[in-house]
């Protein structure tokens, strides 16, 4: 038996969310005393893996693989997963861990359980706890088969290091069974993506058009976070659609989320939800968000945020 | 061309929920069940290439006679014809067997599920519906256009999109941006007359064996009262961020 971990990558670099399923990865197989293989594709280096508690490291070097393919990807994670014996197969919840994780449990015949939150309660037969109704309530679910496929939920487990012996073992890449070929990739001129970003700033109708975003773009720039909108904002065309976040747009998990001049729709504070620390600054001290927020400024953001920028410039200088 | 959208019924994106009999099922009292948002975005897409292409649009939906009212609803926006596949949705692997069923039956080109419903969040039943019928299949849809076979396709990755090409047949998982919210439709009288008079079939659901069940709901605890700081001390909001919160 073994608890397997895909783990993603980007430019070489072992993506966060990827490590935090490792260290995940550890505490599920320590609970079921037994060992925890990593698979990774196309990386060229995956030595960093041992301080995250991987036994073993399953590579597969094949020239492409570290383009996402899912059909590649699913049918070697499967092939891996029944190699090993493994009884647990764990992806995050980034977008690439969402579109495999169903796919890979198929082809394994396992049950897939999203957005797992926290190690599994029981493991015989699997329980976990899930977030549902989009971060606005919980479920426990059980498997009523004996091999599960996880996709845990962003920034809920925390990363720990534990250094471990490490085997590696070069696995080969499966053939494509899909019509589907990727064309090309775009990336966002943003540094960082809201699904990676530590701090999110998000801005609302109260900056009245697209010409003021400066003062969001400003303030995420000091910060090094990922600039965010409301639905209306995306709607009237101000801020691209990839920046909403909410129910039907993107989720955040980020450590801190600033919203400035939103109001905080019931919709907004969903996709929100799972930020940890949040902050508002609002002229209305009535908008619903000072009612969800941890830390609240009730004042111009015209006036309050070049002030806080100037501050933070000052802060991140020494 | 014939397209499948399958529709699953949600709480509006405004409801506040809770939950009855021990926290083992959801409180329905007061509730307004609407089309899952990102079902709709893939059901306006479906309408527009049935405008585009003569495409026939047929919505499918697993659920008991609670979901005629939704599926009656996608008739009167345009979709051609409505299947109920009569059973309680259990889980996702569930009801995309119950659905894949269906589509084994009828030769479509494009399924188009949402990338996930807002009340059970397990976007997997895109996924799961492609695997058992052996066709691919493409999630966080923004884009399809059709240009002679070939079908080319946009994907919502982390930070960017990613293009792809294929062919049909293709299972998508769509959201927002696969059509703008603007473009959605809302049936007007002469939609919802005509929907009276399309076919609803009730299909009798297989028997599958469950592989996994919900035990029960929590709710998140109650927050804490939010601290508020004078915005001509902003200092102590950097202050708290930085030495409280920890989060700077």
């Amino acid at each position: 038996m073994s608890v397997l971990v895909y783990i993603e990558s980007q430019d070489q670099q072992i993506k966060k969310s990827s490590l935090e399923v490792a260290a995940y990865g550890r505490a599920v197989a320590d609970a079921m005393n037994t060992s925890l293989i990593a698979v990774t594709f196309g990386l060229a280096y995956s030595e960093l893996l041992s301080h995250y508690g991987v036994d073993k490291v399953c590579n597969v070097q094949t020239e492409g693989a570290s383009y996402f393919n899912l059909s590649r990807h699913s049918a070697t994670l499967a092939r891996v997963a029944s190699e090993e014996k493994a009884a647990v197969l764990i992806v995050s919840g980034s977008a690439n861990g969402r579109y495999l994780g169903p796919a890979v449990a198929m082809k394994f015949e396992a049950t897939y359980f999203s957005n797992v939150i926290g190690l599994p309660l029981s493991f015989a037969p699997l329980k976990v706890k899930r977030s549902c109704f989009t971060n606005k309530a919980f479920n426990y679910s059980t498997s009523h088969k004996e091999k599960v496929v996880l996709s845990l939920a962003a920034n809920t487990y925390g990363i720990f290091e534990k250094k471990v012996n490490m085997d590696q073992r070069t696995v080969q890449y499966a053939s494509s069974t899909s019509t589907l070929e990727v064309v090309s990739e775009e990336k966002s001129t943003q540094q960082v993506s809201i699904a990676d970003a530590e701090i999110v700033v998000s801005g609302g109708r109260g900056l009245k058009g697209p010409e003021n975003w400066h003062l969001i773009e400003d303030l995420a720039a000091v910060l090094g976070a990922a600039t965010a909108c409301s639905k209306p904002v995306s709607d009237m065309g101000w801020r691209p659609h990839s920046e909403h976040v909410g129910q039907t747009g993107k989720p955040v998990a980020s450590n801190l989320y600033i919203a400035i001049g939103v109001s905080g729709a019931i919709q907004h504070l969903a996709g929100i939800n799972s930020s940890k620390i949040k902050v508002v600054i609002n002229n209305d001290p009535e908008a619903p968000f000072f009612k969800a927020a941890d830390y609240g400024v009730v004042g111009d953001a015209f006036e309050v945020v070049p002030v806080l920028i100037e501050k933070l410039k000052t802060l991140k200088g020494n | 061309m014939k397209i499948l959208v399958c529709i699953s019924q949600v709480p509006d994106t405004t409801s506040k929920i809770n939950f009855i009999e021990d926290n083992k099922a959801f409180d329905n009292q007061g509730i307004t069940y609407v089309i899952n948002p990102n079902d709709e975005f893939g059901l306006t897409k479906s309408i527009r290439l049935q405008q585009q292409e003569q495409a026939e649009v047929v919505v499918a939906s697993v659920g008991d006679t609670s979901a005629d009212a939704i599926l009656r609803k996608c008739l009167a926006i345009g979709a051609d014809r409505a299947v109920r596949i009569d059973t309680q949705p259990q889980d996702g692997l569930y009801v995309a067997h119950q659905l894949a069923s269906f589509a084994a039956e009828e030769a479509f080109d494009l399924i188009i599920t949402g990338r996930e419903s807002i009340d059970y969040n397990g976007g997997m039943v895109g996924a799961m519906l492609a695997e058992l019928l052996q066709i691919p299949f493409v999630t966080n849809c923004i884009n399809l256009e059709k240009k002679g076979a070939e079908i080319h396709l946009e994907r919502e990755i982390d930070g960017g999109k990613e293009k792809l090409k294929g062919e049909f047949p293709l299972v998508i998982g769509a959201q927002k941006g696969l059509v703008e919210e603007k473009d959605l439709i809302i049936p007007n009288m002469r939609g919802i007359m005509q929907a009276r008079q399309k076919p609803l079939t009730i299909r009798a659901a297989e028997e599958l064996e469950v592989s996994s069940s919900t035990l029960n709901y929590e709710k998140p605890p109650a927050k804490g009262p939010v601290k508020l700081v004078d915005p001509e001390n902003l200092d102590e909001l950097i202050d708290l961020l930085q030495n409280e919160a920890n989060a700077l």
